[in-house]
């Protein structure tokens, strides 16, 4: 088993997505709100993690982008579920980095009142796993 | 020294249907199953009276299953739910009489289900063999 | 005692490869009952059936059992070759020593071993088998169509061809169905009502044809030749019989604000109404949740108006009974709800339509009398998008269908190009995911759009239509171009997904035939008989089987027909031979055969015993009407007193079989 393999099998497993359900209608992308801010879009995550193309997707800032605002889950006519994926990639970033989380404790110190509420549950989803 | 291999005796009845197409199917497959099931066509599940499978036990049958098509499924719309709702009844009879509950079971293959009907088999005679032979009902009389 | 021969087969090397033929025939020789036994290559084939017959004659069997494959695949042709030879088909047992022995079996040794118990437990069958005459039922020489759209109408009207009788019984006030709605055709382009109104007068003129329209079914009894159905007639306050159709009360009628379910609620009728010009029958029908004088007693203008004198205020539901031999199914599809899919907006801007709607407004008796207009405003709409598979093709928790409803990217095609033909200063967008047009012409038609019309395709699906202003801003992915894009459209045209009529389901249960889990009927074999149902006598037709265009479903109304027919001609159907029947010396009338059997087979009957001391006692005893018994055996274990057994899998029989398996 090469290293990619085992990537893909790490995201298929942390995600619980399966991409072969996926049957490329493009709604994920379509929806996305910050499309125009990523490299690689919605689509994009779920056809690359199928085909075990995993790398390119860590080192990509698209990981930072995506809002998890959850509408490409929510509007996937498959039920494939990309926010996942593109959550379990960013996972799979911050297990290689190493004690880089966010800590509820340090929450208080980082609020300001112009900082959305959504960021920061999404600060949360994305760092404190 | 040569161990000859316990086989256990095994009854299985099989729908016309469903199960029995689903038998044939994994004989057209080649998949193998154990010899020692050996089948009887029934027109539905639930044309099986609890006598046979007492008769069966009684002439030293070490274990009984019935296949039947899926629940919905049914050839005569309902045949199968009879049957689920008599062979619960019976098989905690039998296990009250000492026949162990593995020594029986109701499992529903469909027709297209051939992978399925010789992995029941295989399973179901593991399950058997490993209770060794069975004593309980056996009548000696019926013996040759 | 039975004289019993005993015939191996080899089957080339199928059987004889892992089994040893001759060991099996030589063993079985010496079972009871048993006077021959033989093996030979092909028993199936004209030699090896001759020398059954030969063996039957010369050694004077009873019975014989054959060694070979499934009795699924060549118990008829055994039965048959008895037959032949004069003897009962129902003398004949097969042991499966093909599927269920040597194709699972690799060593010869267990093979053999098998196939000899196999063939044993099958003498021990033939040993107990009794000859069995299958019973007879009359036909009913007439048919019932249950949905009158063009599905329907095609198939009564090819009933009708051959002489036979037929009734349609349709919900709305007229037949028409679906098709009466649409606008042109693909992938000719000849208008819908052009094609179908002759049809549907075809069918009022037929004299073998009568028409049910405002009516349902609601209740289905019986069996295959032999249905009876109850039909109820709605009241439609107007008599069907003196009514001209003149359509006068229709313009009267003070109540104008009912919602027009013909244009699908894009504008509206009257109280009293002919849903359009072209109905049959043309008779007007009376809303009853909108008329005046029905509700509140007071108006009575059409009754007024009524030159002829049809309306009728005091009309009820009329119940009838009626006898059938064949029943057809044909109630076609609706599109869903589109509430699940507010991300398009559908809900909150009247210029996100339907595909149908779409037929609608751009048909010359639409709402708009046939101008192409936007719903909200009235105005030329010069920037539509269509989008394709809304709530088809949908998997999981989502909330649409699994299946494509397979007429959308056609009909998406025909409209794109309709548009572009008749306002080239439109622009049209359609986002497909897959363009899907097997069928006659149908990608030639495809192309015509995109290549001389101009239709812009873009492989991508719409995320989200946002009502911005005048306009619906329309954000969607260019998966080709690997970009997002916006297109600020005047109309969005949704190709909703279809589904069977809500009709179907409770349908399905009274005529017992099944159903898949999205509601569509199954058909008794997927490929083989694609247009019955697995309850004999029950025949499928149209979109009620599964989505379907108009080609399709006519040629599949007309092969219903074929089958109908084929059951009609027919003066007596023959049962099937293996049905219970019940010792009547032993029945105690106990009444749990009747309630554990799923077809209505079993009656009671009072019936007068000798008793031995020579006085006579009526007591009740089951019946089984063997036209009705499907010989499933539910009765035969439910009988505490052990009076019903099933013939052809008797008790015994059964029994014997497990003592030879067993021994």
């Amino acid at each position: 088993m090469t290293h990619s393999d085992r990537l893909k099998e790490q995201i298929l497993r942390t995600s619980g997505v399966n991409p072969l359900k996926c049957m490329r209608c493009g709604k994920c992308s379509a929806t996305c709100p910050s499309y125009d801010e990523m490299e690689y879009h919605p689509h994009q995550f779920v056809y690359m993690v199928e085909t075990g193309d995993i790398e390119p997707l860590m080192k990509s800032e698209s990981l930072y982008k995506c809002l998890t605002c959850f509408a490409c889950v929510d509007r996937c006519p498959r039920s494939v579920e990309p926010a996942k994926l593109v959550e379990a990639v960013r996972l799979a970033v911050i297990r290689e980095k190493g004690g880089n989380r966010l800590h509820t404790d340090d929450i208080p110190a980082k609020l300001d009142d112009d900082m959305p509420q959504q960021a920061l549950v999404s600060a949360l989803r994305k760092y404190s796993k | 020294m040569q161990v000859t291999e316990y086989k256990p005796k095994i009854v299985a009845f099989c729908c016309n249907w469903c199960s029995y197409a689903g038998a044939d199917l994994a004989g057209n497959n080649r998949l193998n199953y154990p010899d020692n099931i050996k089948i009887i066509r029934v027109p539905c599940s639930c044309r099986v009276n609890p006598m046979f499978i007492l008769r069966a036990f009684q002439r030293g049958a070490d274990g009984v299953i019935l296949c039947g098509c899926h629940p919905g499924d049914c050839h005569y719309t309902s045949g199968n739910y009879y049957t689920r709702r008599r062979m619960a009844l019976l098989f905690s009879m039998l296990s009250y009489l000492g026949i162990e509950k593995e020594r029986t079971r109701v499992e529903w293959v469909s027709a297209a289900e051939g992978a399925k009907f010789a992995a029941t088999m295989n399973e179901f005679s593991a399950q058997v063999a490993a209770l060794g032979e069975n004593k309980r009902l056996e009548d000696l009389r019926c013996k040759p | 005692m039975q004289r019993i021969g005993v015939f191996v087969c080899w089957c080339g090397t199928n059987i004889a490869g892992t089994v040893d033929v001759k060991r099996v025939a030589d063993a079985l020789r010496n079972e009871p009952g048993v006077v021959f036994s033989a093996e030979y290559q092909y028993m199936c084939s004209q030699a090896g059936q001759d020398m059954i017959k030969n063996a039957i004659r010369e050694h004077n069997l009873t019975g014989f059992v054959v060694c070979s494959c499934s009795p699924r695949m060549h118990e008829a042709t055994f039965r048959k070759t008895a037959e032949a030879a004069g003897l009962n088909p129902y003398m004949v047992e097969i042991a499966n020593i093909r599927e269920q022995c040597s194709w699972v079996h690799k060593d010869m040794e267990i093979g053999t071993e098998k196939a000899i118990v196999l063939g044993r437990t099958a003498i021990a069958k033939v040993n107990l088998n009794a000859p069995l005459t299958p019973g007879e039922s009359p036909v009913t020489k007439r048919a019932l169509v249950i949905g009158g759209g063009i599905a329907g109408i095609q198939t009564a009207l090819d009933i009708a061809d051959a002489g036979f009788p037929v009734d349609i019984v349709e919900t709305k006030p007229t037949i028409g169905g679906k098709m009466a709605q649409i606008d042109k055709t693909f992938p000719t382009l000849d208008c819908a009502a052009c094609i179908l109104t002759p049809k549907m007068v075809d069918a009022a003129q037929n004299d073998k044809i009568r028409i049910l329209s405002y009516s349902e079914v609601t209740d289905v009894r019986g069996f295959v030749g032999n249905f009876s159905v109850t039909i109820k007639r709605k009241a439609r306050y107007v008599n069907e019989e003196i009514c001209t159709g003149c359509g006068l009360c229709t313009e009267k009628c003070p109540q104008k604000k009912v919602p027009n379910e013909f244009n699908l609620g894009m504008d509206t009728r009257r109280a009293i109404y002919i849903p359009f010009a072209q109905a049959i029958p043309k008779v007007a029908t009376i809303d009853a949740d909108y008329c005046t004088m029905l509700k509140t007693g007071k108006c009575g203008v059409c009754a007024k108006v009524c030159t002829a004198g049809a309306i009728d205020y005091t009309q009820k539901d009329l119940i009838m009974e009626e006898k059938y031999g064949a029943i057809v199914a044909a109630t076609g599809f609706n599109p869903i709800s589109m509430e699940p899919f507010d991300e398009f907006a559908y809900s909150q801007s009247k210029d996100v339509i339907t595909s149908l709607e779409l037929e609608r407004l751009m048909n010359a008796a639409g709402p708009t009398s046939g101008q192409f207009v936007r719903p909200s405003d009235g105005k030329h709409p010069h920037k539509i998008v269509f989008v394709q598979c809304v709530g088809s093709r949908c998997a999981g928790a989502s909330k649409g269908k699994e299946y494509c409803s397979k007429i959308c990217c056609m009909y998406t095609a025909k409209h794109a190009m309709l548009i572009r033909d008749k306002y080239p200063d439109t622009e049209v967008y359609v986002f497909y995911i897959d363009v899907r047009t097997p069928g006659k012409n149908f990608d030639e038609f495809y192309r015509r759009a995109v290549e001389e019309y101009g239709v812009h395709y873009i492989k991508g699906m719409v995320g989200k239509v946002t009502p911005t202003g005048d306009t619906l801003r329309v954000q969607a992915s260019d998966l080709l171009a690997n970009k997002q894009i916006l297109i600020d459209a005047d109309l969005v045209v949704l190709a909703a997904a279809i589904e069977p009529d809500k009709s179907a389901r409770p349908l399905a249960t009274m005529l017992t035939a099944s159903m898949d889990t999205n509601d569509f009927f199954t058909e008794a074999h997927p490929k083989l008989r694609p247009v019955e149902s697995p309850t004999a006598g029950v025949f499928l037709s149209g979109a009620c089987q599964g989505p379907k265009d108009i080609p399709e479903t006519v040629s599949q109304a007309s092969a219903a027909a074929a089958k109908v027919i084929g059951l009609l001609v027919k003066d007596k159907l023959v049962c099937n031979a293996c049905v219970a029947s019940s010792d009547e010396a032993m029945c105690n009338g106990c009444s749990t055969c009747e309630r554990v059997c799923p077809y209505g087979a079993i009656t009671y009957a009072d019936k007068e015993f000798r008793m031995p001391d020579r006085t006579t006692r009526i007591r009740r005893v089951a019946q089984v009407n063997q036209a009705v018994c499907q010989g499933c055996g539910a009765c035969t274990v439910a009988c505490p007193s052990g009076a019903m057994d099933l013939r052809g899998f008797s008790n015994k029989q059964i029994m014997a079989e497990v003592d030879a398996v067993c021994k």
